[in-house]
């Protein structure tokens, strides 16, 4: 039934999905690129830039490799605090500020992979949970992060490069300048996901053991594909520290972890585009509510529960299953 | 000096403990209900804070701590029988990640609805009469109240124990957690069983949210330091083990309060470095068995 179904359904997928899947770095680049006249403001276009690259880091380790990971806002805090102490303690210009940001992250996903991917399934869960609240704590208590108030003064006020000056505090162009590192990312993860590494991890998921016996190193891969999500989790960190002048202390918090998880599972998990429409609807959802009641967590909430019980697959995933596309 | 010291320490000793039974209620709960339905319960924090919650709304009706004190955990027990019969359910078999992933809205949902029904600011919640004050316990006077959290969490913990090990539905229940198949194909409704674990475990949770109120105060979010520390000694003491979750709670609690003495900085940051430590030399914690998890 199923496979006659399918064999049928093979030759009617459409052109334009098929042209999707085909180029996908170029088709979500072209799509982040009219973003912003999609949306209500430009603010909100800024915002899901940013939880897209959150998504897409996340979605390398949750839908990639099948690892529920629930403690990624260490990494996004520790870029953001990273970025934010260089800019605004230090005057350190961006394009230093942005790549160490991006280090020390992945250095905090190495030290928390190492101990999490000690343990497998639900464990994984508990103890990146765990381990993020630590950092939670440790930033909490030093004395650069500003503790509780946390961080002000992350300007970035111009850009300089190649002798050209781009004003960033005009909305529009600062939603270019993060567009950029995010175009750059989005192809760098599917250059890794293209890669025999970026099979290996879809074959951890599928089948650790088997994965295992033929001769992979699933420890490594397993790390290293965390220190990569770690990564890029740092990245939007930094660029959401430039993005809003400032990092709060909830950027660490626990429903951070959760909202990338709720992101990911609502646009679809272990899909090159499920993240980004992830972000696109929570952060809508949640302007549209937000504007009409206070308590729009509610109805976040309540989606999620509706989508877990009926559409696991997410919005995107959900589409890609109707059309038959792989 | 040094014999004040010692009482010092030996009062904070006994903190540790009262602190630790809350941790090892929240974690028998939560172990428990893994252990049955495999099922890792990220709404536990909430039903410990509802339990609070109830328990505040009941006392201004039945203004008596005793009759509270055993209506919270089975009203709190009766929301957890709701939310396993049309929420979880019908998830079994969908592969673990999806009950996890479910209570985790759910517990978003929780906390929203409570703010909407008693505002997003604290409530203070005050000692009962005949449990106020402080009795002698050798090193010192320690507060009565805490004193009787230990008690409860003793009492609670025995009954568990008996149920589980000297009634033939316990029977059922440790045959259902090692092969629910071979239950069910004896002729046990299963899934009747796994409702009495999973309303059992909330039940406890909502217990040891009340009985924290008059520690804490209440808050909508007083929930989620508990379930992180929950998770903790879970993974301490090893997932479905009940022993190691109350070895492990009780360590958990004593170093906290320990280093709060000792060192006040580290005392939020000592239960991770004791999880990081196990995780290292035990990655199936202090008391679980190894390939449970894969």
């Amino acid at each position: 039934m199923t496979t006659r179904t399918m064999t049928l359904d093979k030759t009617k997928t459409p052109a334009l999905f098929e042209a999707i899947r085909r180029h996908r770095v170029l088709a979500t680049i072209l799509f982040l690129f009219v973003l912003p006249w999609l949306t209500p403001n430009y603010s909100v276009a800024a915002h899901i830039l940013i939880f897209g690259l959150y998504a897409l880091g996340f979605n390398l380790i949750f839908g990639y490799m099948g690892m529920l990971s629930f403690g990624h806002s260490a990494f996004l805090g520790i870029g953001a605090y990273t970025a934010g102490i260089l800019i605004a303690q230090h005057a350190i210009t961006w394009w230093l500020a942005i790549p160490a940001a991006i280090v020390v992250s992945a250095a905090g996903a190495l030290v928390i992979g190492a101990l999490a991917i000690r343990t497998r399934g639900i464990y994984f869960a508990m103890v990146t949970l765990a381990l993020s609240q630590c950092v939670y704590f440790l930033i909490y208590q030093m004395p650069a992060s500003g503790g509780e108030n946390g961080l002000r003064g992350v300007n970035v006020p111009e850009v300089n490069l190649f002798g050209l000056t781009i004003d960033v505090l005009d909305p529009i162009n600062k939603y270019y300048f993060f567009f950029c590192f995010v175009a750059i990312s989005l192809w760098l993860i599917s250059r890794i996901l293209a890669s025999p590494f970026g099979h290996a991890i879809q074959a951890i998921r599928e089948n650790e053991t088997r994965t295992r016996a033929c001769g992979f190193n699933v420890e490594n891969t397993k790390l290293i594909t965390f220190v990569l999500s770690g990564a890029f989790c740092g990245l939007a960190g930094a660029l959401n520290g430039i993005n809003l002048s400032s990092v709060a202390i909830e950027t660490l918090h626990y429903e951070t972890s959760g909202l990338v998880v709720m992101i990911c599972l609502l646009g679809g998990m272990g899909t090159f585009f499920g993240p980004i429409v992830g972000a696109l609807l929570f952060l809508l959802i949640q302007d549209v509510f937000s504007l009409w009641t206070e308590h729009w967590q509610l109805y976040v909430g309540g989606i999620f529960i509706f989508f877990v019980l009926f559409f696991p697959k997410g919005v995107w995933g959900t589409i890609l299953e109707k059309l038959h596309v792989d | 000096m040094d014999g004040f010291m010692l009482q010092l320490l030996g009062l904070q000793l006994f903190t540790g403990v009262a602190l630790g039974a809350i941790y090892v209620l929240m974690a028998v709960g939560l172990s428990l209900i893994f252990g049955m339905l495999t099922v890792v319960n990220f709404a536990h924090g909430a039903f410990f804070m509802v339990g609070a919650y109830v328990g505040y709304l009941l006392y201004q009706y039945v203004p008596n701590f005793w009759i509270c004190l055993v209506a919270v955990p089975v009203l709190t027990g009766l929301i957890g029988i709701v939310v396993e019969r049309y929420l979880v359910r019908p998830l079994y078999g969908r592969g673990i990640d999806y009950p996890l992933l479910l209570t985790f809205g759910l517990g978003y949902v929780m906390v929203e609805v409570i703010r909407i029904i008693f505002g997003k600011q604290g409530l203070p919640v005050s000692t009962p009469d005949a449990l106020q004050g402080a009795v002698d316990v050798f090193v010192g006077p320690f507060p009565l109240y805490r004193l009787f959290v230990i008690g409860v969490a003793v009492v609670v913990l025995l009954i568990l124990w008996l149920f589980i090990e000297r009634t033939s539905f316990g029977l059922i229940i440790r045959a259902g957690a090692r092969d629910p198949m071979i239950v069910r194909v004896l002729g046990v409704d299963i899934s009747r069983v796994w409702l009495v674990v999973f309303a059992i475990g909330t039940g406890i949770a909502g217990l040891a949210g009340y009985l924290s109120a008059p520690m804490q105060g209440i808050a909508p979010e007083m929930g989620t330091n508990v379930l992180i520390v929950a998770f903790v000694v879970t993974v301490v003491g090893g997932m479905g083990s009940l022993t190691g979750a109350i070895v492990a709670g009780l360590l958990i609690g004593i170093v906290e309060s320990l280093a709060a003495f000792m060192y006040p900085e580290a005392s939020k940051v000592s239960m991770f470095i004791i999880m990081a430590l196990v995780l290292l030399v035990r990655p199936m914690g202090l008391f679980g068995r190894a390939g449970l998890m894969s």
